[in-house]
């Protein structure tokens, strides 16, 4: 007989379907063969000129639309392919009658210099324009106000697949697609739901944002090989590279999925976060933040360092990050962090930034199903300062039980989940 | 069975906003039915412009050149609130507490947008021109300015409030689901003590013509809410404002008084189709009805706009002629995300005072308190879409 609550007491909360859109692809059987064939989605940019900036490399998802799309919109589209094949793998509720709350990570909305050129241009000012004249005409375009609303995406896909109640979008920065899903599991564990659809997409790749980060130096400007750009771990990495994605996830109570029959593809274990008062972009050089939500998550899994076999790291490819999550690894796992195999996806499909935590949680579960770690690719150059066993180039097989999955975010924001297999 | 542990208790109040900062401000204000609208700075758009406030008290300046208005109208909130209950720089609650943030963002240097606006017309190659610009005149630090989430990042910096950090987005809703998740949180012991509300600069040309292009805004002149007839219009309000939510077993181990209690937070969408919104308020409302007794006042979060606020107006109107009636929305404007926290701290005001600021309303909705109330419902309609509703009740 299966217990149906974890040592703490709470009801176990699983997965019962996933769906993922990516640079390299729509969905997990496309994804998953091109991850652990070790295939980059990282090209250069098509979408807009590139004239004059230090960055033209991107994770960009081009095979869906010809026309460029805002970050709302994009965002929509991808979060639906998502949806669609998390649900659909679910087979849970009916068509169009999710029977839980959506919690969606999605990049802060706002009018984008298109629209905002094209309000310009229906003002008439020809000499200097300022927002006086553009307010003077905005009424002209009213499907603009529902469309930049922060609210619009998650409105979009409650509507679609019949969520219930006031759906939630949220920003925790680069994890917010971690916290969606904390979110999920905390709903079911307070028993107000059987099950959640946590969502996370991200389709802001477009001028302003890329040049924002650009002028933080976030961003790698290896462009000459957009292959190569996105190197976690190595010496030589030089910053993230910016990409789009979706990642989408049914959570059910152990209970609920078990009534009904449904396939389970693994637990959510255990959830941690703790934010980190150092900086507005860097972490606190102790690593003191990193270390406390990594062990928080572990005591909400009641795991010890030793339980865990794998970790998905955040691992952006930025000369900070990588040298901070190693640090923390380092202080929490002690000796056992170099027997973990570490492997970071945005080496092949880039930091999808809002739905990283989504689209890693789903690669995690699929690690964890197929007992198969994709690999770090780009990794010829090891970084001495960072001794973990990264899984370098080519996949592996490996035996593995419970993973760790983090997330970490401008604004101080950690968030780690950990995953484990079916309760036997 | 609720467990009597478990009862969320408000221990900590802070807001700001266009009549000052604090209960005693606010109070006043609104007690003597002071009207803070200008009509003026943006005309025709009517806004609520920020009071002054002393950001320095709780911001050192240091951070403040870090941020752009609605990350320190914030940040002062937030630090206001956390005064009240008696945990600022309580390492030792702070470094545990949760906090949870309803914001907006993207606050845009209009010199910027305006000075390419007026040249992307003229370049040969505007693309290219788009990005020179960019490149040359954002600041770096503006993006950390804009980010929805870095509003709670300049709280954990400057207050140090880190034991978890959440934003919501979404306008009105944001607001709603954050104290709802708040609460719910600590009912199921999820959490002991949480920092949550939200901010709102209105004074935004940027913002007005979100606005504007769905045709939102209130203009010419400052009418009371419900006042604003069939096109219905809302003012834009600079406000911040912050909770801090307790069990009452975390508050009582520290010595602490109530302000008020939340025994409800209720949150729905409806799609606002013909007859959605008041169906999706009746529904909800069925879910404190049972908790109500007689005496019972509103505090709505009506904004203005149409139909919404005519829709809410009708709702409210069929409770009954013996039910007090309040729009804070007439004298603070509309905040969107930070509008359901404010008036969650203003009815815990009211219960804590035992009287409400006097009606102003032509259409009659809002009639003379007939005794000090014991519960205030706070509602939170959307503009555009989200409905909420908070029990408030005094904790004695």
């Amino acid at each position: 007989m299966t217990a149906m609550q974890d040592k703490a007491g709470r009801p176990i909360v699983v997965v019962t379907g996933m769906g993922v859109v990516t640079s390299l692809g729509t969905g997990k059987a496309d994804n998953w063969a091109k991850l652990t064939a070790g295939q980059s989605g990282i090209r250069a940019i098509s979408r807009f000129a590139t004239d004059g900036l230090k960055t033209r490399v991107a994770g960009t998802i081009d095979y869906l639309t010809k026309e460029p799309l805002n970050t709302a919109a994009m965002s929509e589209m991808l979060a639906d392919l998502a949806v669609e094949e998390a649900v659909a793998e679910s087979g849970i509720g009916a068509k169009g009658d999710f029977p839980g709350p959506l919690f969606l990570a999605v990049p802060p909305v706002e009018l984008e210099w298109p629209q905002r050129r094209e309000v310009a241009v229906a003002s008439g000012a020809n000499d200097a324009i300022d927002y006086r004249d553009l307010l003077r005409v905005s009424a002209q375009f009213p499907t603009y106000h529902s469309r930049f609303m922060f609210g619009s995406v998650a409105d979009h896909i409650a509507d679609r697949f019949g969520t219930k109640g006031s759906p939630i979008s949220l920003s925790t920065a680069c994890a917010s697609g971690t916290t969606a899903i904390q979110l999920g599991v905390e709903a079911i564990r307070r028993g107000e739901t059987d099950a959640a659809l946590c969502v996370a997409s991200d389709g802001s790749v477009n001028q302003e944002s890329l040049i924002r980060f650009s002028l933080l130096s976030a961003l790698s400007t290896q462009n000459d090989v957009p292959e190569t750009a996105s190197k976690p771990f190595s010496k030589n990495r030089d910053g993230f590279v910016m990409a789009e994605g979706a990642g989408a996830l049914v959570l059910e109570s152990l209970a609920s999925a078990k009534a009904r029959g449904a396939k389970i593809l693994g637990v959510v274990e255990g959830c941690g976060e703790l934010a980190d008062s150092f900086h507005r972009t860097r972490s606190s050089p102790d690593g003191k933040p990193i270390i406390g939500c990594m062990v928080n998550a572990l005591n909400d899994a009641g795991l010890t360092p030793q339980d865990i076999d794998h970790i998905n790291a955040h691992g952006t490819s930025t000369p900070e990050n990588d040298k901070m999550e190693f640090t923390g690894t380092d202080k929490v796992f002690g000796e056992h962090a170099k027997a973990i195999p570490i492997t970071s996806n945005k080496s092949m499909i880039g930091h999808t930034l809002s739905a990283a935590g989504a689209v890693e949680a789903v690669i995690t579960l699929m690690t964890l199903q197929h007992q198969r770690i994709p690999p770090t690719i780009n990794y010829l150059v090891p970084d001495p300062a960072i001794p973990l066993d990264v899984v370098g180039n080519t996949a592996r097989d490996a035996k593995i039980t419970h993973a760790l999955s983090n997330s970490f975010g401008f604004g101080g924001q950690n968030a780690s989940l950990i995953f484990g297999r079916e309760p036997a | 069975m609720p467990n009597p542990d478990r009862d969320i208790w408000i221990t900590g109040i802070g807001i700001v906003s266009s009549l000052g900062e604090g209960a005693d401000q606010h109070w006043d204000k609104l007690t003597a039915g002071t009207i803070t609208a200008n009509a003026e700075t943006f005309a025709p758009f009517v806004v609520h412009p920020l009071a002054p406030a002393a950001f320095e008290t709780q911001i050192p300046k240091k951070e403040q050149r870090q941020m752009e208005p609605w990350q320190r109208i914030g940040t002062y909130a937030a630090g206001l609130a956390l005064d009240s209950a008696g945990v600022k720089g309580n390492t030792d609650i702070l470094s545990r507490m949760d906090m949870i943030v309803a914001a907006g963002g993207g606050e845009r240097d209009v010199a910027v947008d305006s000075a390419i606006l007026t040249g992307i017309g003229k370049s040969d190659k505007p693309e290219a021109f788009l990005n020179e610009r960019l490149m040359n005149d954002l600041r770096p630090t503006l993006f950390l300015a804009q980010l929805s989430n870095l509003l709670a990042g300049n709280i954990s910096i400057v207050h140090g409030v880190v034991g978890s950090s959440r934003t919501f987005m979404g306008e009105e809703a944001a607001g709603v689901d954050a104290v709802r998740i708040a609460a719910s949180r600590i009912a199921a012991g999820q959490s002991d003590i949480v920092l949550v509300g939200g901010a709102h600069n209105g004074e935004r040309q940027d913002l007005l013509m979100l606005y504007e292009f769905g045709g939102h805004t209130l203009k010419g002149s400052h009418k009371p809410v419900w006042e604003r007839g069939e096109k219905g219009g809302l003012a834009l309000g600079s406000l911040g404002a912050f909770l801090v939510l307790e069990s009452r077993k975390h508050a009582q181990a520290r010595g602490v008084k109530p302000l008020a209690k939340i025994t409800a937070v209720e949150a729905g969408r409806s799609n606002r189709s013909e007859g959605a919104l008041r169906r999706s308020l009746a529904s909800l409302w069925g879910t404190i009805k049972a908790k109500l007794k007689p005496g019972y006042a509103v505090l709505s979060g009506a904004s203005g706009a149409a139909p919404a606020t005519a829709d809410e107006h009708a709702f409210l109107k069929d409770l009954g002629s013996g039910i007090a009636v309040r729009a804070s929305g007439t004298y603070l404007g509309h905040g969107l995300e930070p509008q359901f926290p404010m008036n969650i701290a203003l009815a815990a005001i009211a219960l804590g005072r035992g009287s409400l600021f006097p009606p102003r309303d032509a259409t009659g909705l809002e009639q003379p308190a007939a005794a000090a109330p014991t519960q205030i419902v706070v509602t939170g309609v959307g503009h555009w879409r989200g409905e909420g509703l908070a029990l408030i009740e005094r904790a004695d």
